[in-house]
Order: C-alpha cells, then sequence, then structure tokens
C-alpha cells in the first residue's frame, strides 16, 4: 500500500480560499487565472493542486454548486425556470435543462413538481448544511456521464 | 449546572495566531493557557458563556505522531473538519464589526427562514457558521 501523497496544509488552505469563493458567487464566472490569483498559485498548476486537494476538477465543483443552487430555487420559490437558470449562473436555458438532467437524473421541472409533491421543513437544521445533503455528488465528468448513459452503462449510485 | 459538555477542542495550525483571532477578533476570553514543553493546553471562552470552553490545540507529538498530524493539518486545512455554529443576537451587526476585524468570511449575511445567517472561517480553515438567534415572539 502507498502512502498517499503529502501537501503542504499552506497550500491547501489557500486552495480552500478558491473553494469558498466560488461557493460564495458561484454564479460568477471562475476561470482558472481567476481561481489561481485568489490562491496564490500558478495558472499552470492549479487545476491539478485542486483536484488533488479536493478529489474534484475545480470547473466540475463550480457546476455542482450551481446545481444544488439551482435545485434549491426550485424546491423553495415559485420563480420561473428561465430565471432560475440564469442566476445561478447559465448563459442558456438550454445548456442549464441539459447538464441539470445530466447531474440529477431528472429535468428542473420534474425536480419541481417532485419536490411539491412532498413537504419539507428545515426544522433545526442550519440551511447551509441541508443544502449541502442536496449536493450532487458528481464522481465523473458529466460528459462521461453523457456517454456511458448512451451506452446504458451508467454506474450505480 | 454541574454536568454537561465542558471542552471541545479545535484544531488549529498555530496556537498563538488562533489565540489572537478567537480573543482579539472575535471576542473570546483566555480560559486555561498552560505549557509543558512542547505541549500547550489553551482554551478560550465565549463571554456570555462560562460553562463552556473551546480548546484551540496544534496537533502533533507527544499526543499524535508526526504523520498523522500532517494528516490532520491537512484536513483543517481543506476545511473539511466539522461545522461549528456560533449564536448571535444581530447577525449582520456582528457580521459588520468582525468585517472590520478582517475575519475572512466565506458567505455574506443571508436572510433565510425568519433568520439571518453568515460564514467565515478561523485562519486555520475552520469553518463557522454565525446564525441570529430567533427572537422570542
Amino acid at each position: 500500500m502507498t502512502a498517499p501523497p503529502q501537501h503542504d496544509p499552506e497550500l491547501l488552505r489557500r486552495l480552500l480560499r478558491a473553494k469558498d469563493q466560488m461557493n460564495a458567487a458561484s454564479h460568477e464566472e471562475w476561470p482558472v487565472p481567476r481561481l489561481a490569483r485568489v490562491s496564490g498559485v500558478s495558472q499552470a498548476h492549479f487545476a491539478r493542486s485542486f483536484k488533488d486537494a479536493f478529489g474534484i476538477p475545480p470547473h466540475r465543483y463550480l457546476l455542482t454548486r450551481r446545481i444544488e443552487k439551482a435545485s434549491t430555487l426550485l424546491r423553495e420559490t415559485d420563480r420561473p425556470i428561465i430565471d432560475i437558470a440564469f442566476e445561478t449562473g447559465w448563459k442558456s436555458l438550454g445548456t442549464f435543462g441539459r447538464t441539470f438532467r445530466d447531474i440529477t437524473g431528472e429535468s428542473p421541472t420534474e425536480l419541481r413538481a417532485r419536490e411539491r409533491a412532498a413537504s419539507h421543513q428545515p426544522g433545526q437544521v442550519p440551511h447551509c448544511h441541508v443544502a449541502a445533503a442536496f449536493r450532487p455528488n458528481l464522481t465523473i465528468a458529466v460528459s462521461e456521464k453523457r456517454r456511458l448513459k448512451a451506452d446504458d452503462k451508467i454506474p450505480p449510485e | 449546572m454541574s454536568q454537561g459538555v465542558s471542552v471541545v477542542g479545535l484544531y488549529v495550525r498555530d496556537q498563538e495566531e488562533a489565540l489572537q483571532f478567537y480573543v482579539e477578533k472575535l471576542g473570546f476570553q483566555v480560559h486555561t493557557d498552560v505549557k509543558n514543553g512542547d505541549y500547550r493546553w489553551l482554551t478560550v471562552q465565549h463571554p456570555d458563556q462560562p460553562s463552556f470552553q473551546l480548546g484551540l490545540f496544534k496537533p502533533g507529538p507527544p499526543v499524535i505522531d508526526a504523520a498523522t498530524a500532517q494528516s490532520v493539518s491537512e484536513i483543517v486545512a481543506k476545511g473539511a473538519m466539522p461545522p461549528l455554529v456560533l449564536v448571535v443576537d444581530d447577525c449582520r451587526a456582528t457580521y459588520e464589526r468582525f468585517k472590520a476585524r478582517d475575519v475572512e468570511f466565506t458567505q455574506e449575511p443571508i436572510d433565510r427562514f425568519g433568520t439571518v445567517d453568515a460564514g467565515f472561517r478561523d485562519p486555520s480553515g475552520n469553518g463557522w457558521k454565525m446564525i441570529e438567534a430567533r427572537r422570542a415572539r
């Protein structure tokens, strides 16, 4: 058994800052140069360092946060889906709907209908932790997921 | 109250830095600060909560071995330690006060379900939610 690679905690702390800033403004664009600047890491090393630290490439992480946020808005508001798409950072309704379905397995309309049928009580759990529980667990690239689905080889979740 | 939870510890990367953060920025008070060689038992208290101490501990020998300490330090720096919640009377006012002291906020105050919450991290990476107490109606 090989030992896991060691990472400099100071570097990890700075990478966490990039993750935090994506969380705080997931609707914004987060190209690598911007993220690298937040972390004080070279552009060449940023994506690899982020994936090593958090197990997911930065762009895919951003997608999961956008989907999480869109799901929350679908669940908790009556706002039109197109408004939710733009507010959560998508440039077109088509891309939003397709990505949403690829990641969650259902369309935004279906999620809204299903959540409406069940009633939810936020109760005693701080809201952000409730939201995190609904975050999609995106372990493979969206394009890969699409391909597997086309071949009918989607792995069980 | 004579029974209950008395101390809960956080792992921090530097006890001096943590002490400064929790005392000077957040307004906690030092409860115990005792050194024995490389080991330092350091706890702080919220001024309104005398029965509870928050421990600020640096992972390392002699309590845990160097390799384990390295893993723990990585976990803390990645923000993967469990959630912490600070209850305040006025989230927005506290946000402004902490912000002026350069506390690293990860989420600005947001109204949710009749209360307000914000998020910040300590220098080590421990993540706090700051939630406004619901007022009695």
